[in-house]
């Protein structure tokens, strides 16, 4: 029995890195300028398939394939900015939300008929690591670590670049941050386009131990908002520690009872969590 | 003489005009519709298409042939109408009925899944209108009291049985079964019966557990599997069941036997590379298969159709992709509805349902046959599955054998991981 908790916990919580900076880039993207990001999940499925192209068709090692992976994601996510988003970005919520849903629906319809739903794999292996009863595939190791990396990455440029400072500003008072020189049409698509950027490379990493399908990015969506609400929307570092206590229930409580139970428990506690603490457990920013 | 000869010709051709025997007098066409949905976009488009393709096949080559020739001299040709159902239940229904009321379809055949195979059913009995189910395994359907829907392949409940048969063989000391499959309609009613036939077998089934459709992480149930497991069983559709392959792998799982739905038999599982070794699936139909015209003689059945070769080169030049069970459950759909048409010489409900009801032949498919008592009607009772292992050859690339039953297969099985 314990062999079987100390091996659920581990594969939850390896995982829930990954689910964490999948997070850090939706939240990113509600705490700078109150949009809900449906387009998320398809993002992150197309971050999988450029893993996969770049692998399968150039032949490049899938983490060297995140760094172009990446540089995609933030171009990707200024397009989306730039045609979609910035028109409607003073609109009520509902207009941004049915903008980004368009975008979902788009990319799905393009991405079906390119790559159909078929699912896709990447031939990668790293091996095992096996320490007494756990064994862990080590490209969830790597892939918990390259979360880790990314998130990492993004706080050190929020909090000791000029552009992550104006990103900071704008995220807290847009009109100040303009009456200071901040140009917030470029501050809020660069946020945009690192939000973007954060799913890609999510997905990628989520490749590199699970086939995929232009429709995977689906769920990981929806553990993205459950994860912003755990942390505090716009917290990135809320987003990871949210993610980490959402890996670490689905290691834990299959370990007591049917899996199935997972999703009432983590959206049981999702309820309180709006019950009882609004602004999520590390508050919102 | 050659006046006489002349005279006579001619003599001859009026007679023939007048009594209608002649070539020049053009006999009567009839075009039968066929209708059915395509799941050209949603989750199962991939397999969907694969079935229309395989169904497409059939109607060209049916009508290349001249079609069906009635005693009464009339030719049926065979027109496909069909529609894309996004692969949603609720489309099915609109379309099938659409297909019925506007289209006037004379005979349906099934979208690809039980789900909606299933959703089609009821709109087709209502209507009363012969349905021919591919890609529909699940035994549900066929337990509605329904008497014109007639199912392909072989039925969920036997899906899986096979490999606990084998399993028998490869180890008798075996013992420890685990099984952990998707929660849908068709892949619970395999475990079901799976777990039933286990146990009946003697073998104690150490966990019996279902996942959600579009799992992704299979962690929580491998870990759950206990040391000391001889067979992993189960899975679902092709997306699910690859991963869950893939995981057993890294997680290092030892079994004698890894029997998986749906997925080991297509030609991407081979993507998972060094994952793929050793597992089993079942699977309708191979190019592999053994059924001969020979086959069918031994057990004094008639055969009807193409061979497995000669289907499997004209798809394979049609569609420029090799054949999968897919597409051969859409070309034998169509293909039953024509050895009814022609069998019964009619293209009444009634008289090609009464053809069916008794039908026992061979095809490249393999053997079918319906039950045609009302508690089950239309459950497929003749056609068996065969389950194929991904193996390496001698170069060590995977290639698929088929391993069971013995009678069909192309090499012995393998252990899973010792």
């Amino acid at each position: 029995m314990l062999g079987q908790l100390l091996s659920s916990l581990t594969d939850g919580l390896l995982l829930g890195f990954v689910y964490g900076l999948a997070a850090v880039g939706l939240t990113l993207i509600w705490g700078v300028m109150t949009v809900i990001n449906l387009s998320h999940g398809p993002v992150m499925a197309l971050g999988m398939f450029g893993t996969y192209l770049l692998f399968l068709k150039a032949g490049w090692n899938p983490y060297l394939a995140l760094l172009a992976v990446a540089v995609f994601g933030l171009v990707f996510g200024f397009l989306i900015y730039g045609v979609v988003v910035h028109r409607v970005i003073n609109a009520p919520h509902l207009s941004t939300l049915l903008a980004t849903f368009a975008v979902n629906m788009i990319l799905i319809g393009v991405g079906t008929a390119v790559f159909t739903t078929s699912p896709h794999n990447i031939d990668f292996s790293l091996g095992s690591l096996e320490v007494g009863p756990i064994h862990v595939p080590a490209t969830r190791l790597v892939a918990a670590l390259g979360a880790v990396l990314f998130t990492a990455a993004l706080y050190l440029f929020l909090y000791f670049t000029r552009p992550g400072k104006a990103i900071r500003a704008v995220a807290n008072n847009r009109k100040a941050a303009e009456l200071m020189g901040i140009p917030s049409a470029w501050i809020l698509a660069l946020s945009f386009g690192i939000g973007t950027m954060l799913a890609a490379v999510a997905g990628g990493l989520i490749a590199t131990f699970f086939p995929f399908t232009i429709l995977s990015g689906g769920p990981y969506e929806l553990k993205s908002f459950v994860i912003c609400v755990l942390g505090g929307l716009g917290n990135p570092l809320g987003a990871l520690i949210g993610g980490l206590l959402l890996g670490g229930l689905e290691g834990l409580i299959p370990a007591f009872m049917p899996v199935s139970w997972v999703p009432v428990v983590e959206f049981g506690l999702f309820v309180l969590v709006l019950l009882f603490k609004p602004s999520g457990l590390l508050g919102a920013k | 003489m050659k006046g006489k000869s002349f005279c006579l010709l001619v003599g001859l051709v009026t007679l023939g005009l007048v009594l209608g025997f002649s070539p020049l007098a053009g006999a009567a066409e009839k075009t039968v519709t066929i209708g059915f949905t395509a799941s050209q976009t949603g989750k199962l488009n991939v397999e969907g298409m694969r079935q229309v393709n395989g169904l497409n096949l059939w109607v060209d080559q049916v009508n290349a042939k001249g079609g069906v020739k009635l005693p009464d001299g009339t030719v049926v040709k065979f027109a496909a109408k069909f529609y894309d159902d996004e692969s949603k239940k609720e489309r099915v229904q609109e379309l099938y009925t659409r297909l019925i009321n506007q289209d006037k379809a004379d005979f349906l055949i099934s979208p690809y899944s039980s789900g909606l195979a299933d959703a089609a059913a009821v709109i087709s009995q209502q209507n009363n209108r012969i349905l021919i189910t591919a890609g529909a395994a699940s035994d549900s359907t066929y337990k509605k009291g329904y008497s014109l829907v007639f199912q392909t392949y072989t039925p969920a409940s036997r899906y899986l049985t096979g490999a606990i048969d084998m399993l028998a063989k490869m180890d008798p000391q075996a013992k420890k079964v685990a099984i952990v499959n998707e929660k849908d309609k068709f892949s619970t009613d395999v475990v079901n019966a799976l777990k039933a036939y286990a146990t009946v077998k003697g073998y104690q089934v150490v966990l019996f557990e279902g996942y959600e459709p579009g799992a992704t992480d299979f962690a929580p149930f491998i870990n759950k599997i206990p040391p000391g497991v001889d067979a992993v069983m189960g899975g679902g559709h092709f997306s699910d069941t690859s991963t869950f392959a893939k995981q057993l792998f890294e997680k290092g799982m030892k079994a004698k036997m890894v029997a998986l739905l749906v997925a080991p038999p297509e030609d991407k599982f081979a993507e998972l590379g060094d994952a793929a070794l050793g597992v089993i699936g079942p699977s309708q139909w191979e190019p592999q298969a053994q059924y001969s015209p020979e086959t069918a003689k031994a057990e004094g059945k008639e055969w009807y159709g193409p061979t497995v070769d000669e289907f499997t080169k004209a798809y394979r030049a049609k569609a420029k992709v090799e054949p999968t069970y897919h597409s051969a459950g859409g070309y034998v759909a169509g293909l039953l509805l024509q050895k009814a048409i022609e069998q019964s010489g009619s293209t009444d409900t009634a008289k090609v349902k009464a053809v069916l009801d008794a039908l026992d032949i061979y095809t490249f498919y393999g053997r079918i046959k319906f039950d045609a008592t009302p508690k089950n009607h239309g459950l497929q009772l003749g056609h068996d599955m065969i389950y194929i292992q991904w193996q390496k050859d001698d170069k060590g690339k995977l290639f698929k054998q088929v391993v069971w039953p013995e009678a069909s297969k192309t090499g012995a099985g393998i252990p899973y991981r010792k």
